[in-house]
This record gives C-alpha cells, sequence and structure tokens, in this order.
C-alpha cells in the first residue's frame, strides 16, 4: 500500500499499444492467408512483424529511460513486480495446458484405445504402451500409418541440457549477488556466462530436433508422442529463446551502467523469468524425456 | 537502447491530452480507457443480438426460410463468441477501469499503458472474428467459424477458414484479458488509499479481483487448446485424433477447464455491482460482506474443479460422473449464501425502486431461476434427457443474459450519473426494465419447454410439434431486441449532456468514495490519496 508522500508515475499518452495492436492483427491475419495459401499473408506478416519490432524497441526504450530518468519510485517497483508475478503465473497456467494433453493422452487415451473388446474394435493389434504414436487409421480422409520412430533419450543431450539451465540459474543468482554488493564486474561476468548457457542449450536444443527429424523418425506428426514432444520441448525453447533475449538487453543495460543494487526490477524480472523457464525444463526432463 | 525522455515534462495536475481521435488511440488515462471498453462493449452488444435476432427470424417456424444450415451456423457460434468475448467481458473490465481507481482511492490504473494495449487488442480480436462473413462474399473461404463457440474437435479440425479467423481472435482476446487481470490485479493490491485493507475494499473489487486470478488461472489453458487445434489442423500433430492417440474428449477437457471458470468469470464483476446497488436503494449497509467475500473465494476455487460437468454425457466412468455432479453442486452452497445476504440486505429496508433498483431485485429473481435449472443440468441422470436441448440454452441465458447482462445494465443506470454528469430518463429506465424483463422471460421460458419436450440446440429446423413455443420464443426476442434501443437512447443522451445534471452523490443511500468525487469525476481521479479510517 502506498505511503509515499509521492504522486503515482501515470505516463503521458503513447502510440505505442495501437501500433503493436495493429501489428497484431497483420500478424496473425497474414499468417491466416499463409497457412490457407492466400498469396498476400507472407508480405502482411512482414509488416506486421515491423510493427512489433518497432513497438518493442520504442516502448521498453521509452521504460528504460524513464526508470533511469528517476520517474519510478518504490511504489511503481512493487507494480512491477506484482505484474511480474501475476504474467509468469499465467505463463504456468498455459505449459500447464500441454502437460495436461500429456498426461491426458498417455494415461487415459491411449489405455482406452488398448482396452476394447477384440470383436469390437478396429484398433487389433494396439497395446497400451508408452511412447506410442496411436493405432494409425484414416485422418480427415488421408489414411495416418504409424511411423516407425524412435523415441528421444534422456541420457544423451538433454541430461546436458539440464545441466546448462541448472548452471546458469546459479550463475544469473550469482550477478545478483554481485549486484546487490556493487560488484559490476560479477554483475556482468555472471550475466554473460547465463548469456553463453542459453545460447549453448538453444543450439543443443536445434541439433536434438535436427537428428529427430533426419535420423530417428521422430516428428511433429508422430502421434500422440511427437505432438506432445514437439509441442512442449518447442514452447520451452520459444521461452528460453525470449528469455536469452532478455538477457542480453540487461547483459547490455549493465555495461552502459544502468542499475543500482536498490533500483533495478528489470534485472529481477528476467532473473525470475529465466528461473521459470528452468523450472519448466525440469518438468520437461523428468515427465517427457525420462518417465 | 536508452532513448531521451522528459519524464518531468509530465505532470498530472492538468488535463493535457491530443484531441480528437489520437486521444483515444493514445491515452493512458483509466476513465477514457474504461469509456473505450464500455462502447466497445455496447456496440459489440448490438452486433451479437443482431445475429441472433437472424437465427430467431430462421426458427419463427418450421422449414428452412431464410438462409442455409451453413451461415445459420456461423451466426449462432459467432453470436456466442461476440456476446462473451466482446461484449459481458468488455462491459465488466470496463467498469473496472472506472471504478476500481474511484473506490479505492486511486489516481489511476496502476499500468496505464499497458491498460490501453488490453483495450485496443479487442478491435482487432473483433475484426478477426467477423471478417471471414465478408471474405467469403469475395469468394475466399466459406464464411466464419461455423462449429459453435465450443470449436468441438473434429469437427473444428475440418472447418474452414473461419476456424483459423477464430483461433487467433481468441488469442487476441485472451492476451486482452490477461493484460486486463494483470493490470487490476496490481491496481488491487498496490493503489489501495492508505487504511483500506483488503477486508474494507468495496465488493465490485472483490468480485473482480477473483475474477481476475480466474482469468489468469484458465485463459491460457483455452489458448493452449486452441493451439493445439491449430496444429492439428496444419502442421499434422494428432491432439483430438484416435488414429494417433489422441482424443477429441480432451479438447473438451480443455475446453471446459477454461469454459466454466468463464462463466464465474462473467457473473463475479455482477455479484460485486448488486450489494453496492442493493446497499443504497435499501438504505441499509451491505448485509454480510465478510460472507460474501469468503463466497467469492469459495465459487473461485469450486468453479475450476467441475469442468466436466458440461459434457457428463460424453461416456466417462461413473466415479467421474459422480465426481463432477457433487462438486458441481457443492457451489450452489456458497451461491445460497450470496442469495441469503442479497435477500437479508432488502429485509426490512426502506427500499425505493429506481431503474438501477428495478434491475437489482429482477435479476436476483431471473438469475436465481438461471441457477436453479443449472443444478438440474448437473443431475448425472437427468442430465442425460436434458444435454444438447434448449433446456440448455434456456438455462445458460438465464445465468449469461438475466446473470451477466442485466447485472450489467443494473450498474450502467447505477454509475451512469458518475460517469457522465447526467441524470438518464428515469421514466424510459423503467419502461427498458419491464420491457426487458417480459420480453426475456417471454423468449425463453418457452425454450425450457421446448427442451423438456426434446427439441435439440443448434438445428435451424425442427419438428411441427416445436412450433407455436418457437414462435412466441421469435416474436419476444424482437421485442427484446427492439426494446434494448431505450437503453441506448437514455446512455447517449446521458453522453451528450441532456438531462438534469447530476449531484456528486445522486442515490442518498449510496456508499463509497466514488461518491465523494464530482460527477464527472475529474480527468485524473485522486491526485492526492484519501486516508481510510
Ligand atoms: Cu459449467
Amino acid at each position: 500500500m502506498a505511503t509515499e508522500a509521492h504522486h503515482y508515475y501515470v505516463p503521458n499518452p503513447s502510440p505505442y499499444p495501437f501500433i503493436l495492436s495493429t501489428g497484431l492483427l497483420l500478424m496473425t491475419s497474414g499468417f491466416i492467408f499463409n497457412i490457407n495459401h492466400y498469396a498476400p499473408g507472407v508480405w502482411m506478416m512482414l509488416l506486421g512483424f515491423l510493427c512489433v519490432l518497432y513497438v518493442l524497441y520504442g516502448w521498453f526504450g521509452r521504460i528504460i529511460g524513464e526508470s533511469e530518468g528517476g520517474a519510478y519510485s518504490k511504489w511503481e517497483d512493487r507494480s512491477f513486480r506484482i505484474g511480474m508475478i501475476v504474467f509468469i503465473s499465467s505463463e504456468v497456467a498455459f505449459f500447464a495446458a500441454f502437460f495436461g494433453a500429456l498426461f491426458f493422452m498417455r494415461r487415459i487415451a491411449i489405455p482406452e484405445l488398448a482396452s476394447f473388446d477384440h470383436d469390437f474394435t478396429m484398433y487389433k493389434s494396439f497395446t497400451d504402451a508408452w511412447p506410442s504414436a496411436g493405432p494409425g487409421g484414416v485422418v480427415l480422409g488421408h489414411a495416418y500409418e504409424v511411423p516407425k520412430f524412435t523415441p528421444m533419450s534422456a541420457w544423451g543431450i538433454p541430461a546436458i541440457n539440464t545441466l546448462i539451465l541448472l548452471t546458469s540459474g546459479a550463475t544469473v543468482t550469482w550477478a545478483h549477488w554481485g549486484l546487490l554488493k556493487n560488484n559490476r564486474q560479477q554483475l556482468i561476468i555472471g550475466l554473460f556466462l547465463t548469456v553463453a548457457l542459453g545460447i549453448a542449450f538453444l543450439c543443443l536444443q536445434a541439433f536434438e530436433y535436427h537428428h529427430a527429424y533426419t535420423e530417428m523418425g521422430l516428428t511433429l506428426g508422430t502421434g500422440a508422442y511427437g505432438a506432445t514432444f514437439f509441442m512442449l520441448t518447442g514452447f520451452h525453447g520459444f521461452h528460453v529463446t525470449l528469455g536469452t533475449i532478455m538477457l542480453i538487453v540487461i547483459l547490455m543495460r549493465s555495461m552502459k551502467g544502468h542499475f543500482t543494487s536498490d533500483h533495478h526490477f528489470a534485472f529481477e524480472g528476467v532473473a525470475w523469468y529465466w528461473h521459470f523457464v528452468d523450472v519448466v525444463w525440469l518438468l520437461l526432463f523428468v515427465l517427457v524425456y525420462w518417465l | 537502447m536508452t532513448t531521451a525522455t522528459d519524464v518531468h515534462a509530465h505532470d498530472d495536475h492538468h488535463e493535457h491530452h491530443p484531441a480528437g481521435i489520437m486521444r483515444w488511440l493514445t491515452t493512458t488515462n483509466h476513465k477514457d480507457i474504461g469509456t473505450m471498453y464500455l462502447t466497445f462493449s455496447l456496440i459489440m452488444f448490438l452486433v451479437g443480438g443482431m445475429m441472433i435476432l437472424g437465427v430467431r427470424a430462421e426458427l419463427f417456424k418450421p422449414g428452412l426460410q431464410l438462409m442455409r444450415p451453413e451461415f445459420f451456423n456461423q451466426l449462432i457460434g459467432v453470436h456466442a463468441l461476440v456476446m462473451i468475448f466482446a461484449a459481458l467481458m468488455p462491459a465488466a473490465t470496463g467498469f473496472a477501469n472506472w471504478l476500481l481507481p474511484l473506490q479505492l482511492g486511486a489516481p489511476d490504473m496502476a499500468l496505464p499503458r499497458l491498460n490501453n494495449w488490453g483495450f485496443w487488442l479487442l478491435p482487432p480480436a473483433a475484426i478477426l472474428l467477423t471478417l471471414p462473413f465478408t471474405l467469403a462474399l469475395f469468394g475466399i473461404g466459406d464464411g466464419a467459424v461455423a462449429t459453435g463457440w465450443t470449436l468441438y474437435a473434429p469437427l473444428s479440425v475440418q472447418g474452414g477458414l473461419g476456424v483459423d479467423f477464430a483461433i487467433f481472435s481468441i488469442h487476441l482476446l485472451g492476451i486482452s484479458s490477461v493484460l486486463g487481470s494483470i493490470n487490476i490485479i496490481v491496481t488491487i493490491f498496490n493503489m489501495r488509499a492508505p487504511g483500506m485493507t483488503l477486508m474494507k475494499m468495496p465488493l465490485f473489487a472483490w468480485g473482480w479481483l477473483i475474477t481476475a486470478f480466474l482469468l489468469i488461472a484458465t485463459i491460457p489453458v483455452l489458448a493452449g487448446a486452441v493451439t493445439m487445434l491449430l496444429t492439428d489442423r496444419h502442421f499434422g500433430t494428432h491432439f483430438f485424433d484416435a488414429a494417433g492417440g489422441g482424443d477429441p474428449i480432451l479438447f473438451q477437457h480443455l475446453f471446459w477447464f477454461f469454459g466454466h471458470p468463464e462463466v464465474y468469470i462473467l457473473l463475479l464483476p455482477v455479484w460485486g455491482f448488486i450489494p453496492h446497488i442493493l446497499s443504497a436503494f435499501t438504505r441499509k449497509p451491505v448485509y454480510g460482506y465478510k460472507a460474501q467475500v469468503y463466497s467469492f473465494w469459495a465459487i473461485g476455487i469450486l468453479s475450476v474443479v467441475v469442468w466436466a460437468h458440461h459434457f457428463l454425457t460424453v461416456g466417462m466412468p461413473v466415479p467421474a460422473l459422480l465426481y463432477f455432479m457433487y462438486s458441481t453442486m457443492s457451489i450452489s452452497l456458497p451461491l445460497a449464501v450470496l442469495f441469503f445476504c442479497w435477500i437479508a440486505n432488502m429485509w426490512k429496508g426502506s427500499m425505493s425502486f429506481e431503474t438501477p433498483m428495478l434491475f437489482a431485485t429482477g435479476w436476483i429473481i431471473l438469475f436465481g431461476i438461471g441457477g436453479l435449472t443449472g443444478l438440474v443440468l448437473a443431475d448425472v441422470a437427468a442430465d442425460a434427457q436434458y444435454h444438447h436441448s434448449y433446456f440448455v440454452v434456456a438455462h445458460f441465458h438465464y445465468t449469461l443474459f438475466a446473470g451477466g447482462i442485466m447485472g450489467v445494465m443494473a450498474g450502467v443506470y447505477f454509475w451512469l450519473p458518475k460517469m457522465t454528469g447526467r441524470m438518464y430518463n428515469e421514466k424510459l429506465g423503467k419502461l427498458h426494465f419491464w420491457l426487458t424483463a417480459i420480453a426475456f422471460n417471454m423468449t425463453f421460458i418457452p425454450q425450457f419447454f421446448l427442451g423438456l419436450a426434446g427439441m435439440p440446440r443448434r438445428i435451424p429446423d425442427y419438428a411441427l410439434q416445436f412450433a407455436d413455443f418457437n414462435m412466441i420464443s421469435s416474436i419476444s426476442a424482437f421485442v427484446l431486441g427492439l426494446s434494448q434501443l431505450l437503453f441506448v437512447y437514455n446512455i447517449v443522451s446521458c453522453v451528450r449532456g441532456h438531462g438534469e445534471k447530476a449531484a456528486d452523490k445522486p442515490w442518498e443511500g449510496a456508499e463509497g468514495l466514488e461518491w465523494t468525487l464530482s460527477s464527472p469525476p475529474p480527468y485524473h481521479s485522486f491526485t492526492e490519496q484519501p486516508v481510510i479510517k
């Protein structure tokens, strides 16, 4: 609650939200035209993407300017913190949908498909097992043949990636300690290591996808297993990418001398986000790769 | 990255803002944004209403008269999506924007630019939803989404271009709701006047706080579900396809994990309105404040664990059926607490029946009917008979039109003098209430009986035995639709400055910080926060 004798900072009118929404309208409708094979889709997406990039640069630039210009006191800072916690909670719910789908298919749908009386089912040789790409059959008029595939083993690249992300969680915390002690060098080295580990994770993940598609016969279309594997790890990888970009911005700001030991919400917001991405990975490692 | 920013040139004591359209495109003011939300909501309410009048016209008599069945399907689905996401939810968010800073004693919402973005995502979402109607005229695609608002797989996997547009419309609406919720949660936790503890906070803020929590927990799940739908449609996944080990029922679980809490997302802000209105027109303090807060919490928590009552007939194991039946019915306990509080609030009050009070009392009765018929549908054995019939349609219109929209109308009449500084025309307001209440009942009571007699929903044609009740329902629906013009007239004339000037506190019994400000309030609300004792 506000006890500070201070006016809450209400920003001036801003064009960015409207431009951002326009950009998103162009991107989404362009994407729809594109996947339905209407020609102008790509150009709409591109134009929309430029709008979004312009806004990201301008809007965040403005916020950083306000922050460094001293517009935000503890009161505003608290708003950002609560907001970030709520935002991350919504991300948790988003991942929960895909974990829920994994649970449902593996524990309910596939056992049920395998459980029907032999005389009354079209899936006669289908047994309840995981990983599974389903019993096969006709999909929307096209025959779906169960592909031969090798499931992803947990104890290769995924285990290394687990170590990488856990280490990166430690390095970002170490950087935070540096910031709190006013040790700028520790802050910058810590952030640099975190960014490097994030990029290493993404490279290994890309290599793993390539391997899956070219040599293991494992694709997005490999039934229940392929769909949950790629959607869960894919959205996670997307979040790691966003997190890495955010870390790079924070690193650049640190090198410019931004943040003090008692005024650094942006740093902590990014660190929270990074830890969230880390926790999601641990769940992925256990539920998607290992068990 | 840093751009030069003159943060101190800004001064929040003055009303300087760009003029004309730029004011609305760029505003960071909670009242401007609230006004945009409410205006958008009213427009979309009329758009969604016209769609369903097309449906009722087709159902006026048996046989196919006016439209192809495909177009009929598009109208019912888009009607529901428009009414839920573009009329009722923005109305609630618009009120949150207008009222929360006034009621909590805050200068503005906590995150003003984010607030503006939340609104400006809505028109693009509405464009995406309705654009396929237009595209079809030019030979692109086959019209809007025709699966009903629930987008059940596998129909939605097979559907045309309209489904893709609906998927991305839902994504934008979802982002908007999450942004709105973030802003409201932050405002409630961080912007209250000194001394206003959570348990001294107005019930409207409580209702919205629980709503925001529910949105944060469930909207992303809907986003996940429609994302799976998109990849099933275009990128070869098998989430909802048995051949690949998926299951269409998975979609129903994900959808209704969002869909049931959505009912309370629509209703909780209205439950926040009602005690304020009842207390003002009975000249009594709010009855059972704590009981109402705890009931909000209980209903909020229960609402995320009961979703499968929407598809009890789909073929679930008996223990699951029993669980979902009993857990659903248990919601009626905290809901009954609320009903007792509302009734006790009126007990021995010195009541007067201005338009807001008419709507509030009518609302209690009609929403009560919605609740009781829901209890019938939650019963596994009875639901086997009623599922997917017009009984369901009548039931959820009692909860969402009466319980939702008529509650919002009560709020509009109650706070319109505060927002515009003008009194609406009381005679027309009362006429609006009586026409709405009577026409509403005449529209939907016949549908209960049609459902009991076995008329299925979402079918453009029906058996001859259903003809009379459908005719009554259709005529009444048109009366209901036309009487909303009185509502529009009342609002427009207040906004344009006609009518008597409203006092700072136009309702004698009203309580709350918003009535301590002028009508209309200054551009920036509480620049100095009041101290609550
Ligand atoms: Cu429900």
